[in-house]
């Protein structure tokens, strides 16, 4: 089981204090989190891609690679990458490249982006949205695994004998997970492939995500890449901790209550009780994510939402080390026992590249084949 | 016997409502048109003013808190649906069109629909032809043909169910319902039983 940290990349004043901070800080603090985040055990960094105000993430790979440089185990992932708007041979090319400067500590996820005008502002339809996705990946997927591609489709420039460069580290593609909170084609494109599912989790009901993650798993299975408890399940989570768990409430709640997401709408309290948001004392935290297992199996990545809001970046900090210190490691136990033999952990570069030797080893590979058939018969 | 759903939505403000109170009338005038042609009906009421609050938070979070999942799932799967509004500023108020907004895309797809509204005066009553039946013919609903509007003076006027008095507007439009709802097998399509298999996602929505 994998555990990090997710961020939004969100300017917000703080409406404690009324300080306001300047994208630069923003920017800094989000390589600092990650540092943080490493530092403290965790195992994944995640940054979203946003391309308007107030969010200042537009170009991962580059911080990504800065973050890189500066750490050792961290995998370094995205919350998500617009599979929609950019260019697949862009993604295909930055993510390969990023892939050997981390050492094979990158995977990312796919998503659609939820500002309407970054379609238009890229060029694209937003009524395409779902058409883009899956045309754009089956794109990128192939760029990663065949050396020459020969491509026509109906979002970009056709592809003659065009390969991307650099090629993927040891042969092996990052691992690439989808997220979405309510299109069950994208569910049903995860399991396709074989790929991750991430349901955010965070701003919803958790009725709703149960119901897009076995479709998932049911699917995954029908596609004959392992049986349904097998497919590989990420989660959002987000949380608020202090020592007493009324300390957390109160001071959370300024946060709560101005918040860019949820802000003026339901209280804390019904906030609480409807979706996975804990706020409260670190035991509360376990047990809430613990049953996370319970609603949706056994999963392999649970990533927390921690730095948003305007919460200033030392008690996102002191947020960090209480997760990694007293959250996370009573959570890898539990989870570890209660995980099944044959359900996969996390996915990393070393893993996917033994898997990747041991089925050249024994035989060709079923779902390749199926691949090359689809691939086939659509062009 | 079959059994109907028949979904009762309204936006009165005020307790007692005249507003529910012209919803209660039409709901009546349903059942008995449904009894007529040999079905019995199981009713179900949304009082908005009971979800206000959670109305504006579901337009704020996205999502319907439990209580307002449960009313809009009762309109979701009903056969057939009263809608009724008081009229504010020369159109449904603001509550009642929330509430269709946040109801899900194609939830009222082919469902037949009677639209009532109350006013203290007589005046208001094209507010029902021109703002609320465009409403439910943009959400794809079968509207009948007869609306009913209840002014203020319109509880004292009348006598025995002739033609154009309320009473009489009011079986004429349930009788209507009745027979839409006696046929209808009306009901959203569920994404998730319905799934589009990735081949024929790849291929691209064009592709037959």
């Amino acid at each position: 089981m994998q555990f990090g940290v997710f961020t939004v990349g969100d300017l917000t004043t703080d409406p404690t204090s009324g300080r306001v901070t300047s994208e630069h800080e923003r920017i800094k603090a989000m390589v600092a989190i990650a540092l943080k985040a490493e530092e403290v055990g965790l195992d994944v960094f995640a940054t979203g891609e946003h391309h308007n105000p107030p969010f200042v993430p537009s170009s991962p790979t580059t911080m990504l690679g800065y973050i890189a440089a500066q750490t050792n185990r961290l995998i370094l992932s995205t919350s998500t990458t617009l599979i929609t708007t950019n260019d697949p041979v862009k993604i295909a090319e930055d993510y390969a490249m990023l892939q050997h400067l981390a050492d094979g500590r990158v995977d990312l996820m796919m998503g659609r982006g939820n500002t309407g005008p970054v379609y238009p502002w890229f060029g694209k339809d937003i009524r395409d949205g779902i058409p883009l996705a899956i045309e754009n990946y089956h794109l990128l997927h192939r760029l990663w695994r065949e050396e020459i591609v020969d491509w026509e489709g109906k979002f970009r420039t056709p592809l003659h004998s065009f390969t991307s460069t650099p090629r993927p580290l040891d042969g092996v593609p990052p691992f690439v997970w989808h997220g979405s909170i309510r299109s069950p084609e994208i569910a049903e494109q995860a399991a396709f492939y074989g790929d991750g599912f991430f349901a955010n989790n965070i701003f919803w009901p958790k009725d709703h995500f149960a119901r897009l993650i076995e479709l998932y798993r049911s699917r995954y299975e029908h596609y004959g890449h392992g049986s349904a408890d097998q497919a590989i399940v990420g989660l959002g989570g987000q949380v608020f901790m202090r020592k007493n768990s009324q300390d957390a409430v109160r001071e959370f709640r300024p946060y709560f209550d101005h918040a860019p997401v949820y802000g003026y709408g339901p209280s804390l309290e019904e906030f609480t009780a409807q979706t996975p948001l804990t706020v409260g004392s670190p035991q509360q935290v376990i047990d809430r994510t613990l049953e996370f297992r319970d609603h949706f199996g056994d999963y392999q990545r649970q990533m927390f939402l921690m730095d948003h809001a305007g919460l200033p970046l030392s008690t996102v900090f002191e947020q960090l080390e209480m997760l990694g210190g007293e959250v996370v490691p009573v959570l890898r136990k539990e989870f570890e026992a209660l995980r099944p033999a044959h359900v996969p952990d996390g996915p990393t570069h070393s893993a996917r590249v033994s898997a990747a030797r041991a089925a050249e080893a024994s035989d060709e590979g079923a779902d390749a084949g199926t691949l090359e058939v689809m691939a086939e018969s659509v062009g | 016997m079959t059994e109907r759903q028949l979904a009762v939505v309204t936006a009165g403000l005020s307790q007692p409502s005249s507003t529910r109170m012209l919803a209660d009338r039409l709901a009546e005038a349903t059942e008995s048109g449904l009894g007529e042609l040999g079905a019995v009906t199981a009713t179900e009421v949304v009082e908005l003013r009971d979800h206000a609050h959670d109305l504006t938070n579901n337009l704020l979070t996205g999502f319907a808190g439990e209580k307002l999942a449960a009313a809009l799932d009762s309109v979701v799967g009903a056969d057939g649906l009263i809608a009724v509004s008081p009229i504010f500023s020369a159109s449904y108020t603001g509550l009642f069109k929330t509430f269709f907004d946040v109801l899900p895309q194609g939830s009222l797809d082919g469902k037949p629909v009677l639209i009532g509204a109350t006013a203290g005066t007589p005046r208001h009553s094209l507010a029902l032809e021109h703002a609320i039946r465009p409403l439910f013919t943009y959400l794809r609903a079968v509207v009948v043909p007869t609306a009913v509007f209840a002014a203020t003076e319109d509880w004292g006027s009348g006598g025995v169910a002739a033609d154009g008095t309320l009473s009489g507007r009011i079986s004429r439009a349930g009788r209507e319902l009745a027979v839409l709802m006696a046929s209808s097998d009306a009901g959203p399509v569920d994404p998730y039983e319905h799934l589009t298999p990735f081949e024929d996602l790849l291929r691209g929505p064009s592709a037959g």
